[in-house]
């Protein structure tokens, strides 16, 4: 079991990257056995992953630890060390990764026709990097991680884009507003060892960095910041957020809105708060504020949007901006030590931005699939054309009702934990900014309704408005056909999450607790 | 210090093998001349190089630090370099022989120039000497200048030496006008003593800087210095192909070391000036050669000013010199030099195949949709452009990572984010190939093909890219070393 334990992290991160090497052997001629083998591979992760919540729910839950660490030198003339471990933060993500991955996979399997073996590699290589991120604790490996996933979404963008949205274009932007930010945070991070000589998370945290001179330590803050922060994205860095999710096959745009996105808010909880909370108390309330930009501003593009695809990805700047909005609420708290209640309005923060990093993961994964089913059969994504397809695709029309409503924050649904524990813990910290930010459920529930809904399933299905169906095979149809098998069964695990979790959130908010409670403690708050 | 005859002749191993290799070669091809394409000579060199190379090693495990016949320091500093350039022209050799075979009469001599060469950077970059530091760089030079030229008849390889013949006889008589106002206000041409003369005259200051800064520019040139550069792209552009692999590598590495060695040996004291004056350098050499190669439609000279604005980035490792055992800043210029050499060869070297196919032209075109039509030989290239570009866990982050880590620790802010800034834009232009090899439609019929020998040589760089930057430790051990013993021998 300690073998299992200690050796479970660095499974779960290299097997990915080993079956890409293996598909990398195949001959290119065989689809159906890379399709087989790269799905039924990225089970063993993500039985892995479970295991591990469930081992980590019964065995460390209040243990106040990382656990699974393992750690070997790897440069050890200047202290960088393969350093894994998880905690209650990162465990939910690395089952979020590994079902993500399973299942863009299983959808991908039936509608990539083009490049298969580069598809399935470089899919499988992609969640090397993201595991890898939500396990790292050394800065070092952090960064080599971070920039391994960098490379294969580049090219998933890139080649299997859909040619009317200016995928290279995307692809590019995508890689250089990503590789902008990290060189940066690369630099920070080499400052973080010059001041404490280590490159350990947790020893730089406890040893503190740049306690003596702010000036360094502020623009290690601003540097880790404006990665993480491009990253999630916040605004003003959401610019490329909207072509790389439009371009992205639908796999693609799953993990990217799924993971992808998690990783930056990942690092700003594992990193920017456990090694510069001075600053983070200074600077919080523009982390706050940028995040109640992002919420409005989001919500209102998405309303503008005519385009399915494009309406969810501007949908994901504002929900990320929850995160933000919590995460900064928690580093305004930091400096109020002894305002009263702000301790514990902190921890709902912390706990609602990382129910959110999570909640977000399987809606909008689950409405990026759903873009895919549509536009698999209708070849546009242009709402103006569709209508009245409830009574034609009903099985579509309540799935895709689960996932708008555990969007938009219905309670009894995934969402509305999230956005509770959110507000409720901005409106101890943050008031005046958490009540601009409400605004932004409002506009949700407008575009979620009156834009996906109504404009999709409700009035009358008129067969002259659009005439270009298909099946979801390409054969030739006369109207919209209903979700196949195979889309149920890659949709459905994330509606059952979304009910189950939106009606018993409290084993998924056990895991996140312990973390806040973890990190928070760890900051003397 | 007197050393006797049999410990000069195993101290100076490598020059020696180096100096019988060349003439065997020429010996070779005199009696196998026209009858197998050079082969026969390429076999010797390559056999020679790498004899060379592990003479070199087991010099440096003996960790030697003796000055050999007064002018040549045999220490590890030097070793590491030349180990690293051997071991680089032999890969050169390696990957040519297709290309080179029917291209040129003179195979030979080709061959023996490279061996040569390799003699000439070994001399320069254990030269402590002044005289022999302008012998070892002008050897090195005259042996380039005819292998740029190589290819009688080509305007373009013509044109490649004789740009690069002017530029460096100009750039040779600055240099030597630098050692002869040395020599003026030291009376020595010993570099250590004359930066121990140089430390206890004040009045001497401004006749040194005066020296450093033609020392710079005649040096400076060999390693691509922004504004001692000019020769530089249509040089590496016009050159065959192989030659432009050596003059970007092997032959910059060269530059680097001997910038490096007389900085610290005679200047040292002139530290704040050099600081300022290479970090000014650097700065314009990395933003010249990123912004200029953003534009280029041939990858061939996309790669020559990328090559640049590599330089400025090594540089940066000269400009941040300090005492940390960690970050001192040489130990990047040399693990940085050392990643360079195996990526740079590979990405030139994988030219040849492009050129085999378009019959000379390496222009974007050419690369549309290689990724489909050779997989390999497409995916070999991206590695080497990613490397270049710094993703890790290549050679080309390893680089990057201790340059900036030395710049950091120098406090030098605007520098290093400087420097961060041409990362993203150097990203840009090698992405843009990958971009044309996998994203877009072929222009082009057919696959490429690589001989043996060359896919042999592009595997093998490939394996080492990833190598060094995995296995980090094991290389770094080497270079840190390396540093040790200069740091303790002079600086």
């Amino acid at each position: 079991m300690d073998l299992l334990r200690s050796s479970v992290l660095t499974l779960i991160v290299f097997l990915p990257a080993v079956g890409s090497v293996i598909v990398a052997l195949m001959p290119k001629e065989k689809e159906d056995l890379i399709k087989k083998f790269s799905i039924w591979w990225s089970v063993i992760p993500l039985l892995l992953t479970t295991w591990l919540a469930i081992d980590y729910a019964t065995n460390f839950l209040r243990g106040n630890q990382m656990a699974y660490q393992a750690k070997f030198a790897w440069i050890p003339s200047i202290g960088v060390n393969y350093h894994v471990g998880a905690d209650g933060l990162s465990v939910p993500l690395l089952f979020l990764t590994a079902l993500l991955t399973t299942l863009g996979l299983y959808y991908s399997a039936r509608v990539i026709r083009k490049r298969v073996k580069e598809f399935f590699l470089l899919f499988l290589l992609l969640a090397t990097g993201m595991f890898g991120v939500f396990v790292s604790l050394d800065l070092i490996l952090f960064y080599v991680f971070w920039e391994i996933g960098l490379v294969p979404m580049y090219f998933l963008i890139g080649i299997w884009g859909n040619p009317k949205d200016r995928p290279q274009y995307a692809a590019i932007k995508f890689f250089l507003y990503t590789l902008a930010g990290s060189i940066f945070m690369l630099l920070a991070m080499i400052g973080v060892y010059l001041s404490t000589g280590t490159f350990d998370i947790l020893d730089a945290a406890a040893k503190g960095v740049w306690l003596n001179a702010p000036t360094f330590a502020m623009l290690s803050f601003w540097a880790f910041f404006i990665a993480f922060a491009i990253k999630v994205p916040s605004f003003p860095f959401h610019t490329w957020l909207p072509d790389a999710h439009t371009a992205a096959p639908t796999a693609g745009s799953v993990i990217l809105a799924g993971v992808l996105l998690k990783l930056g808010a990942y690092g700003i909880l594992r990193v920017l708060l456990s090694l510069f909370p001075g600053q983070f108390a200074q600077f919080g309330w523009i982390v706050a504020l940028l995040g109640v930009i992002g919420i409005v501003y989001g919500a209102f593009v998405s309303l503008a949007q005519t385009d399915l695809k494009r309406l969810i990805a501007y949908s994901s700047v504002s929900h990320m901006g929850y995160i933000m909005l919590g995460i900064g609420a928690v580093g305004v708290a930091l400096g109020m030590k002894n305002v009263a209640g702000a301790q514990e309005s902190a921890a709902m923060a912390f706990n609602g931005a990382s129910l959110q990093m999570f909640m977000h993961g399987i809606i909008t994964g689950a409405l990026f699939f759903l873009v895919g089913v549509i536009y698999e059969r209708a070849h546009t994504r242009d709402l103006k054309v569709f209508g009245g397809l409830s009574a034609v695709v009903p099985v579509y029309y309540a799935t895709m009702m689960f996932a708008g409503f555990a969007s938009l924050g219905l309670p009894g649904l995934a969402g509305f934990w999230a956005e509770f524990f959110t507000f409720r813990g901005a409106f101890g910290i943050v008031p005046v900014l958490a009540v601009i930010g409400v605004i932004g459920i409002v506009i949700t529930a407008a575009y979620i309704l009156y834009r996906i809904i109504q404009s999709l399933f409700l009035g009358e299905f008129d067969p002259k408005r659009w005439d270009h169906w298909t099946t979801v095979f390409g054969e030739h149809a006369d109207g919209p056909t209903d979700m196949a098998l195979f889309e149920k069964v890659t949709l459905w695990p994330l509606v059952i999450l979304m009910v189950l979790l939106g009606l018993w959130p409290t084993p998924l908010l056990a895991f996140f607790n312990e973390a806040s409670v973890n990190i928070l403690s760890s900051l003397h708050f | 210090m007197t050393l006797n005859v049999s410990a000069i002749i195993r101290l100076l191993s490598p020059e020696l093998i180096l100096l019988i290799t060349a003439f065997v070669v020429i010996g070779v091809d005199l009696a196998r001349r026209r009858q197998d394409d050079g082969r026969t000579a390429a076999t010797v060199a390559v056999v020679g190089l790498l004899l060379a190379a592990f003479a070199s090693v087991l010099l440096y495990l003996s960790q030697p630090g003796e000055i050999v016949l007064f002018t040549m320091a045999i220490d590890v500093y030097g070793l590491f370099f030349k180990t690293a350039a051997f071991i680089g022209i032999a890969l050169v050799i390696i990957g040519s022989v297709n290309f080179m075979a029917g291209r040129s009469k003179y195979l030979g001599e080709f061959y023996a120039l490279l061996v040569f060469a390799a003699l000439a950077i070994s001399v320069a970059v254990s030269a402590t000497n002044l005289i022999l530091v302008y012998i070892g760089i002008e050897f090195l030079s005259i042996t380039s200048y005819i292998l740029a030229g190589f290819l009688r008849g080509d305007k373009r390889s013509e044109e490649a030496a004789i740009k690069y013949f002017l530029y460096g006889a100009s750039a040779g008589a600055i240099l030597l006008f630098g050692l002869s106002i040395l020599y003026g206000v030291t009376g020595t041409t010993d570099m250590a003593t004359i930066g121990d003369l140089l430390l206890r005259s004040d009045s001497a200051h401004w006749l040194g800087l005066v020296a450093l800064m033609m020392v710079l520019a005649g040096i400076g040139y060999k390693a691509s210095l922004v504004p001692f550069h000019q020769w530089a792209p249509d040089t590496y552009d016009g050159a065959p192909t192989p030659v432009s692999a050596f003059l970007s590598t092997a032959s910059k590495a060269a530059g680097f070391a001997v910038l490096g060695r007389v900085i610290l040996t005679a200047f040292p004291q002139f530290q704040p000036d050099w600081t300022q004056i290479l970090g000014a350098i650097a700065v314009l050499t990395m933003f010249l050669g990123n912004l200029t190669a953003l534009k280029q439609k041939s990858v061939k000279r996309m790669l020559a000013y990328s090559s640049i604005g590599q330089a400025g980035y090594i540089l940066l490792g000269l400009a941040a010199v300090n005492a940390s055992p960690d970050f001192g800043g040489v130990n990047g210029l040399m693990i940085y030099l050392f990643g360079y050499i195996f990526t740079n060869i590979g990405a030139f070297l994988l030219l040849l195949a492009i050129e085999k196919k378009s019959g000379g032209s390496t222009d974007m075109e050419q690369f549309d949709g290689l990724a489909t039509r050779s997989p390999v030989i497409a995916l070999l290239m991206a590695f080497f452009l990613i490397s270049l570009a710094g993703v890790p866990p290549t050679a080309g982050f390893l680089g990057k990572f201790y340059v900036f880590a030395a710049v950091m620790n120098q406090q030098m802010l605007v520098l290093g984010a400087l420097a961060a800034l041409n990362t993203v834009i150097a990203a840009f232009y090698y992405l843009n190939v990958i971009r044309h090899m996998y994203f877009s439609e072929s222009t082009v019929e057919g696959g490429v093909s690589a001989s043996k020998g060359l896919m042999t040589v592009l595997v093998v760089n490939a394996v080492m890219i990833l190598a060094i930057g995995v296995f980090a430790q094991f290389f770094m051990v080497w270079v840190n070393n390396s540093v040790t013993m200069l740091v303790a021998n002079g600086f």
